[in-house]
C-alpha cells in the first residue's frame, strides 16, 4: 500500500489481483447478492485508491480494507432490509432469496445427483450464515474464511477481543444448531442455552 | 447441587475460550485450562467436537470468482474519478503563479528579516546625544545672535566690498564656502 501511496500504479494492480476474490467472497457472503457484492468490492477498491495519498500504516492493510468492506456491507444490508420492508407491504415474502448465480462447486466430475447435493448443501450453509445477526456474520466470515487474527477482527468490528470471542462462540453455537443435519447427521443436536449475555456487542 | 453450579460456571468461563482453543491460537495456559475442563465435562467435550465438525462443514462452502468485467468496471470507475488538483493547477497562468510566489516570498522575507534591536542603555545614550545636539545648536544661535540681528545691515554694507582682501583669505573663504 505504501508503494501505491508513492504513486506506483502497478502496486495497486497487485493489490487488486490479490484481494479482489477474497473481498468479493466476503461481501457476497455478507449480502448474498453477487451484483451487489461486486459493486461493493469495487467501492472498497475505489476508496482505497482515493485514500492512497493520505494512507498512514496505523494498522494492517487487510484490517483497514475489511473494515471499509464490513461497513459498506452492513450499510447495504440495512438499506436493503429497509427497502424490502417497504416492498413487502404489497407483496408476499420472498422465500428464495438466494442469488441466481450458481455457486462454484469444485470440479471433480461429479454426477448430477452429487452436484445437486453439493449445491443444496452450499445453499443451506449460506442461508445459515445469513441468518446470523450482522455483526456475528461478519465475525464468522472474517474468522473462518479470511482467517484474520482476533485483534484484527476486533478492530474491524470495533469491539474488544474478549467481546469478539463471546460473539464468535454465540455465532458458532447458532450455526451448530442450524446446520445440525450436516454437522452430525446421526447425532441429535440439542439447542444448548448460551449462558452468557445475548446482548449484541 | 453446589458442585453442579461450579461446573456450570466453569462451562461459562470456557465458552469464550473454546473457539480460540479449537483454532489452535490459544496461549499455553489457556489451552491447558480448556483441556482440563474438557477432560471432566462431557457436555463441553461434545460441543467442542461438534464445533470441529461444524468448521469442516463450513469449509464446504464454495467460493465465487469475480465476474470477468470486474476489473474493467473498476478501472472505468477510477478513470471517472475527478483528478486531485494541486494548488498551482488552480492558478490560471504561470505568470500569476510566479507573481503569487514572489509576493509570498517577499512578505515572508520582510516579516522574517531581523529588526535592529536597541537595548535600554543604547536608547538612553541616544537620547543623551540628541539632547546634547539640541543644546549645542541653541548655544550657537545665542553666540551668533548679535550678528544675526544685524544681518540685513552687514549684508548691505558696501564699504566692506571696497576693502583690500588678500587673495589667500579669499581663497580660504571660497574654500570655506565650497565646504
Amino acid at each position: 500500500m505504501l508503494d501505491v501511496k508513492a504513486g506506483d500504479e502497478a502496486s495497486f494492480e497487485l493489490l487488486l489481483r490479490k484481494y479482489r476474490t477474497p473481498l468479493v467472497n466476503f461481501l457476497y457472503r455478507m449480502v448474498r447478492d453477487t451484483a451487489v457484492a461486486e459493486d461493493l468490492a469495487q467501492e472498497v477498491f475505489l476508496r482505497v485508491y482515493r485514500a492512497r495519498e493520505d494512507y498512514a500504516p496505523r494498522a494492517k492493510f487487510t484490517t483497514w480494507m475489511f473494515r471499509i468492506a464490513t461497513n459498506l456491507a452492513l450499510n447495504s444490508v440495512r438499506d436493503n432490509r429497509h427497502r424490502r420492508m417497504e416492498i413487502s407491504m404489497d407483496q408476499p415474502a420472498d422465500s428464495g432469496e438466494e442469488d441466481a448465480r450458481p455457486l462454484e462447486v469444485p470440479d471433480r466430475a461429479p454426477s448430477v445427483e452429487q452436484e445437486l447435493v453439493a449445491r443444496s448443501r452450499a445453499a443451506m450453509i449460506l442461508r445459515a450464515i445469513h441468518s446470523l445477526p450482522e455483526k456475528q456474520r461478519a465475525a464468522v466470515l472474517l474468522h473462518k474464511y479470511q482467517e484474520l487474527d482476533y485483534d484484527e477482527i476486533a478492530r474491524v468490528l470495533e469491539c474488544s477481543e474478549s467481546a469478539l470471542k463471546s460473539l464468535l462462540f454465540r455465532a458458532y453455537e447458532t450455526l451448530r444448531v442450524e446446520l445440525a443435519p450436516l454437522v452430525s447427521p446421526t447425532v441429535r443436536v440439542e439447542r444448548v442455552p448460551v449462558q452468557r449475555s445475548q446482548q449484541p456487542v | 447441587m453446589f458442585g453442579k453450579d461450579v461446573n456450570e460456571s466453569k462451562c461459562a468461563s470456557i465458552e469464550s475460550r473454546l473457539v480460540v482453543y479449537l483454532d489452535g491460537r490459544a496461549q499455553p495456559a489457556e489451552r491447558h485450562a480448556v483441556e482440563q475442563h474438557l477432560s471432566t465435562c462431557a457436555a463441553c467435550r461434545s460441543r467442542a467436537e461438534e464445533f470441529r465438525a461444524l468448521w469442516g462443514v463450513l469449509d464446504d462452502l464454495p467460493s465465487i470468482s469475480p465476474s470477468p468485467s470486474f476489473d474493467a468496471a473498476l478501472r472505468a470507475r477510477i478513470a471517472a474519478e475527478p483528478k486531485r488538483r494541486s494548488f498551482w493547477q488552480l492558478l490560471p497562468s504561470p505568470r500569476l503563479a510566479f507573481a503569487v510566489t514572489a509576493l509570498v516570498v517577499m512578505s515572508f522575507w520582510l516579516s522574517s528579516s531581523p529588526r535592529v534591536k536597541v537595548s535600554p542603555t543604547q536608547t538612553s545614550e541616544l537620547n543623551r546625544f540628541a539632547q546634547q545636539a539640541s543644546v549645542d545648536s541653541d548655544f550657537g544661535m545665542i553666540r551668533d545672535l548679535p550678528v544675526l540681528e544685524n544681518f540685513d545691515v552687514v549684508s548691505k554694507f558696501d564699504a566692506l566690498s571696497e576693502l583690500d582682501v588678500p587673495p589667500s583669505t579669499l581663497s580660504n573663504e571660497g574654500a570655506k564656502e565650497t565646504r
